[in-house]
């Protein structure tokens, strides 16, 4: 697997390049969201606005009334909890063209509850005109920006940052409200998005070895969801839906299928892994992963437990999975 | 407008703001007086002799409201009433939407609303609210939630600014609202982005909600406090026209790097006495007893 780094720190100065109404915005973690390039090649059209993410919210809002496009650049968790009336009143309400990235969301920093954006979608997609949007690898990360720029009114990006893995073809970029999808199947339909993809694809992919077939779909835009084609599958699927998220499953991923699930009454169960309604500590993010079960190994047996077949998978054995080192050279800091 | 020609115009448009939203708080058994009396020289000389908005071909009669912005219906935006929209003109911000009512009388006064608008305060369907919004005659942001507004306007003077524009970013804000960390927020990126077209007048009548600022949370020395954040202050008696108009049109000429806050001290019963009764609590008038409203009644014939 091909792992890239800090790719939007490039990306960013190549695409914002003939963007002249594009600024950005950052509340003293220019270098921690990969900001950096672009405020030392464009110092005019970047602005430090401190530690101050409320003032930096309205702030926005008040720019884009004047025609520019705002890229709020932060950690995920400051946005939407530091500021929510601010995005509300100041962004949402006027449904002004603010890009609001969010970098290190869920079990991605190791900073603790107080940096872990465990319930931002779930939050933010109450909001009437917010677009969701989550990056799941480096395609993602590098299409990212036109999809929040092309689609009118404010957006919230998860986005992801230092080492990260390419699973999609660089020339097929994320596109807002389409998934991608990932493999056929009649057994189960699994939904993921973000970094849970990877797992997905890991797990979707040994168990095929084990004669379970399953669909998998990536889900880039969480908000709006729109997708019978996708209920309609889970309706004639074997055992139902599964949904993997780094997110509480409040309200996120899980939450959203099961509203569209039971708007269309296909009458299948849905599974929902993720943050099950519990904060989160300071720790790696593989350790997380393992321990709040939002990885391969607990899909995979969770698809043991429903299907009631006995098989073992060495966890060893499946494919290989990239973990970045918690002190890499390419983040800025530990966190 | 030559220097002298206005005064008599805003001492008749001050006037006529406190006797419209008396008779308004009379006829619909509530009102924010209190602000009216504050600030009635503020707006009468924004409106008289600071703002430079384009010219109107007659006052605007407000619509009905036509729904909260979404995809496919763009917010309807009250800045029609004062013509915004050019380069050279100022944009007005209403920080504390709870003074739309004083607006909204201001706006007729200066020939911008058709005085029937009035009839459409807080009634449903109507974009004239009692807590205006951004379509409501006269705003163009929404600003109730108390502390935003001037974060707003500066995102939007810092667009201005880059976009060379000579039009300026004016707001009015009240006191008690400067109590919020948004303001100070606010006020500490205003002078770091050198936002110089950003020109704001506080109507400092000591009150808020709950009562005396004092007995709520003390914002003195507000005036020292803002220097300290790197802005341009001048202290004032708020009901003073020839001050207020000073500093307003003393900042038109002179390029300028730091925001400019004029901190306008006032009192939130001048003109009406009446209201002294209520002390220490003036936010909103609504009368007690048919016995109030009578006195209230009595206290206009003799006020008109």
């Amino acid at each position: 697997m091909e792992i890239l780094t800090k790719i939007h720190a490039e990306n960013l100065v190549k695409w914002a390049k003939d963007k002249p109404d594009v600024y950005l915005l950052s509340a003293d973690l220019t270098g921690s969201c990969e900001a950096d390039r672009f405020r030392d090649t464009y110092p005019d059209r970047f602005l430090s606005m401190g530690i101050a993410e409320q003032n930096m919210l309205s702030f926005a809002g008040g720019m884009a009334r004047q025609g520019l496009v705002p890229l709020v650049h932060t950690f995920a968790v400051f946005i939407y909890r530091r500021a929510y009336d601010q995005i509300a009143m100041s962004v949402a309400y006027p449904n002004l063209p603010v890009k609001m990235f969010g970098f290190l969301p869920g079990v991605l920093t190791p900073g603790g509850a107080t940096h872990q954006a465990i319930e931002d979608i779930s939050v933010m997609r109450s909001l009437p005109n917010m677009t969701i949007l989550e990056a799941g690898d480096a395609t993602d990360v590098e299409s990212v920006l036109d999809a929040a720029y092309r689609t009118p009114g404010p957006v919230y990006v998860r986005q992801l940052r230092g080492e990260v893995p390419r699973l999609f073809a660089p020339d097929e970029p994320m596109l807002p409200g389409k998934y991608r999808k990932l493999s056929k199947g009649r057994d189960f339909v699994l939904l993921t998005g973000g970094i849970c993809t990877e797992e997905g694809m890991r797990a979707v992919a040994a168990l095929r070895d084990r004669k379970i077939k399953i669909a998998h779909y990536h889900i880039s835009t969480l908000k709006p969801f729109e997708h019978p084609e996708i209920i309609d599958e889970i309706a004639a699927s074997r055992y139902g839906a599964v949904t993997l998220e780094n997110h509480s499953v409040i309200g996120g991923l899980g939450s959203i299928l099961a509203e569209k699930m039971a708007e269309s009454g296909c009458g299948k169960p849905l599974y929902r892994l993720g943050l099950q309604d519990t904060f989160v500590h300071g720790a790696s993010r593989r350790y997380l992963m393992k321990e709040y079960g939002i990885d391969a190994v607990t899909l995979i047996a969770l698809v043991r437990r429903i299907t009631g077949k006995r098989f073992t998978i060495d966890e060893n054995l499946l494919a290989e999975t990239y973990t970045p080192a918690m002190h890499s050279s390419a983040k800025a800091e530990a966190l | 407008m030559s220097a002298e020609s206005w005064k008599p115009r805003a001492v008749r448009m001050a006037a006529g703001i406190r006797r419209r939203v008396l008779a308004h708080t009379i006829a619909r058994n509530g009102g924010y007086l209190s602000q009216a009396c504050s600030s009635a020289e503020i707006f009468a000389v924004l409106y008289g002799r600071i703002l430079k908005l384009s010219p109107l071909d007659s006052p605007v009669l407000p619509g009905k409201f036509p729904g909260t912005p979404k995809p496919g219906l763009p917010a309807v935006t009250g800045a029609a009433y004062n013509g915004a929209g050019h380069p050279d003109c100022d944009n007005f911000i209403l920080s504390p939407a709870q003074y739309a009512l004083v607006l909204y009388a201001a706006l007729i006064e200066a020939g911008r609303m058709d005085e029937k608008g009035m009839d459409d305060y807080d009634r449903d369907g109507s974009t004239v609210e009692m807590i205006g919004a951004e379509h409501s005659p006269g705003m163009e942001v929404t600003t109730g939630s108390l502390g935003q507004g001037i974060s707003q306007a500066a995102g939007m003077a810092f667009a201005r600014k880059v976009k060379g524009e000579t039009g300026r970013v004016v707001m009015f804000m009240s006191d008690g609202e400067c109590q919020s960390g948004q303001f100070w927020e606010a006020v500490q990126a205003m002078s770091y982005h050198k936002l110089g077209n950003m020109l704001i007048y506080v109507d400092v009548n000591g009150y808020q909600c709950d009562g005396k600022m004092t007995a709520v949370m003390n914002l003195e020395p507000f005036d020292k406090r803002l220097k300290a954040f790197g802005a341009d202050v001048h202290r004032i008696d708020g009901h003073d026209m020839d001050k207020l108009a000073r500093r307003g049109t003393a900042f038109r000429s002179k390029k300028q790097e730091s925001p400019t806050f004029v901190l306008c001290d006032t009192d939130p019963c001048r003109g009406m006495d009446i209201l002294k009764k209520r002390y220490p609590k003036f936010h909103y008038v609504r009368f007690l007893d048919p016995k109030e409203k009578a006195e209230y009644r009595k206290f206009y014939k003799k006020y008109v």
